[in-house]
């Protein structure tokens, strides 16, 4: 599983109410409809501009605030094919996962990449290709990219379940 | 070596003899609780393809987030929620009159000392007051539990916070937890069990308590958690007679660090725009103007906080710049407030009393602001938009400083006002 795509770049504490506005919690509940307001709050343009396999670079606690899972949702149905942060809120970290966002964590290379670059991103070799050179990083432990691969959290239970059954 | 808190819990939920912190074990836990997220919840439950959730008794539902609906999008939310809860036999249901899940869980009895309670809500950290390991998950999460009644978890280092000394007139345990969470940053306690104690923590009562875990979350914390004592014992046998077994950390426990603080000098505290740890002492923002002061939340909605603020306002008037809401935080509190004429020293001095509730805290329902304006607020976050308006501000402080800055229509140093 790899990916390239171009930077959008943000600082540290990116919040849940910047990513997706709690005002919309319970108002929009088509994933399409969310996309369309994915990270309003902090980049306007960021919804109108953000093309498939675009990756996020961020700084520390990426996805802090509420648990609202519609912050993972609205990114990846935005086309989103991963964020990069030095680290993220727990919370965010498991929705992510559990929507199918890949998501690495290496503060060396968030500290390396710029904004508007292209970067590749190698998953199971645990690799990051960006302008300034090659950064590893820790890849997913196999439990989590077992849910990545299925697409998700609710996907992965369905198999899960069907297995146990003898589907 | 001794065991955390937190390492004897989770090996114990995971029917394991011991575990190791970054070990990640696989949990059954006692209660899920999920609020006005329950319809969209349900909605990925039956994605998983099967019909029934599997334990319908560790599931607690009670409606708070924008109650009594405030459009037919909400009305029709809620309505489906009903449906689900009838067709799952789900007992554990609290309508629109009841309050704010976080209130309700331990005043109807479901949360005892030494048990695992996961919410789709971040704030479900404030359960850590009563001795259990709650922490938020995702709404997928919680339709996974459903239908399987299992869920990873990762056994976390542990921080210990030991606070200490007197505490001074106008501080309250809100004070102590933005100080803390100023100090220690918005990452603070990233994916880590916070253990609050000290002897300031033992004076401290269960509405303090709670207010603390509430907000360990805002550190990045996994959970927040007081070791009970007999003040959680007394509180408890008030709200449930079911059995339970205090954990705690043994005294040769390995703590990831132990912080100290000694809160003998500390000021009011207030966070500022736009993130919960940019908190700075009154004195450096008092002045700041005001169009809105809300008391309440799940943070500081309890009746301790009522009668503090009803305290400061009896026989006054806000400043007629200010609104002033109050939501208590669940009807529990509501009716207390009321008996002791709480409600009505309130009402006179100009505040409104809302129905328990989250309110306008997350921006959804209730006391909008709008552009340029300035609430100061008892809630848990004041990030660009939360309350609604991207061009609004939020400040954050205890129910004292936030009554005292009502009557004069700026933030206000409570501390001049308690003779």
């Amino acid at each position: 599983m790899s990916i390239k795509g171009k930077v959008w770049k943000y600082s540290d504490d990116v919040n849940t109410d910047v990513i997706f506005p709690g005002k919309y919690t319970y108002t929009i509940t088509d994933p399409k409809e969310m996309a369309l307001h994915a990270l309003e709050d902090l980049d306007l343009k960021f919804a109108k501009e953000v093309k498939k396999e675009d990756i996020i670079v961020a700084g520390r606690n990426f996805g802090c605030g509420s648990s609202r899972e519609q912050a993972a949702t609205c990114l990846k149905y935005a086309g989103v094919g991963a964020i990069v942060a030095k680290s993220f809120s727990r919370i965010f970290f498991r929705n992510a996962i559990n929507q199918g966002l890949p998501l690495v964590q290496c503060k060396e290379a968030v500290e390396n990449i710029s904004l508007g670059e292209a970067i590749t991103i190698d998953f199971e070799k645990g690799e990051l290709f960006c302008k300034k050179g090659v950064f590893k990083f820790p890849p997913l432990p196999e439990s989590v990219l077992g849910i990545l691969e299925d697409g998700g959290l609710i996907p992965h239970i369905k198999k899960i379940l069907k297995m146990e059954k003898g589907e | 070596m001794g065991k955390t808190f937190a390492e004897k819990i989770l090996a114990l939920k995971s029917g394991k003899e011991s575990v190791v912190i970054g070990e990640i074990v696989t949990v059954s836990p006692d209660i899920v609780m999920s609020h006005d997220n329950t319809s969209a919840i349900a909605k990925k439950f039956k994605q998983i393809g099967i019909d029934k959730v599997k334990h319908p008794e560790k599931i607690v539902i009670p409606l708070d987030h924008c109650i009594p609906a405030a459009t037919e999008k909400y009305a029709a939310n809620h309505k489906e929620i009903r449906e689900f809860v009838q067709e799952q036999k789900i007992e554990y249901f609290y309508d629109i009159n009841t309050g704010v899940c976080h209130q309700v869980l331990p005043e109807k009895g479901h949360i005892i000392p030494g048990t695992l309670i996961l919410g789709a809500d971040s704030h479900t950290t404030t359960y850590g007051a009563f001795g259990t390991f709650s922490t938020g998950i995702g709404r997928s999460e919680v339709a996974s539990i459903w239908a399987t009644d299992e869920i990873w978890l990762r056994v976390p280092e542990t921080i210990k916070i030991n606070i200490e000394g007197e505490i001074p007139p106008g501080i309250y345990p809100k004070d102590i937890i933005l100080h803390i969470i100023g100090d220690l940053g918005a990452d603070g306690a990233l994916y880590r069990a916070v253990e609050f104690c000290g002897k300031v923590i033992r004076k401290m009562d269960i509405s303090g308590r709670m207010t603390l875990c509430n907000m360990a979350v805002e550190m990045g914390a996994k959970i927040g958690y007081i070791e009970p004592d007999d003040k959680t014992i007394q509180w408890l046998s008030l709200m449930t007679n079911k059995k339970y077994e205090i954990i705690k950390s043994d005294a040769d426990a390995e703590f990831e660090k132990i912080i100290n603080y000694d809160i003998s000098d500390l000021e009011p505290q207030i966070a500022c725009p736009h993130t919960v740890d940019n908190v700075k002492p009154v004195s450096r923002v008092a002045g700041t103007k005001i169009n809105q002061a809300l008391i309440g939340t799940c943070t500081n909605g309890r009746i301790e906080d009522l009668k503090i603020a009803s305290e400061i306002l009896k026989g006054k008037r806000i400043s007629n710049k200010v609104r002033l809401l109050i939501f208590p935080a669940s009807m529990e509190v509501y009716t207390e407030a009321m008996e002791l004429g709480i409600l009505r020293e309130l009402v006179r001095s100009g505040a409104v009393i809302m129905n328990p509730g989250c309110g306008p805290c997350l921006g959804a329902h209730e006391g909008a602001l709008a552009p340029g304006e300035v609430c100061l607020s008892t809630a848990n976050r004041n990030f660009k938009g939360r309350m609604g308006c991207n061009e609004a501000e939020v400040y954050l402080a205890s129910p004292a400083t936030v009554a005292v800055s009502s009557l004069y229509g700026e933030i206000t140093d409570v501390r001049g006002d308690l003779k």
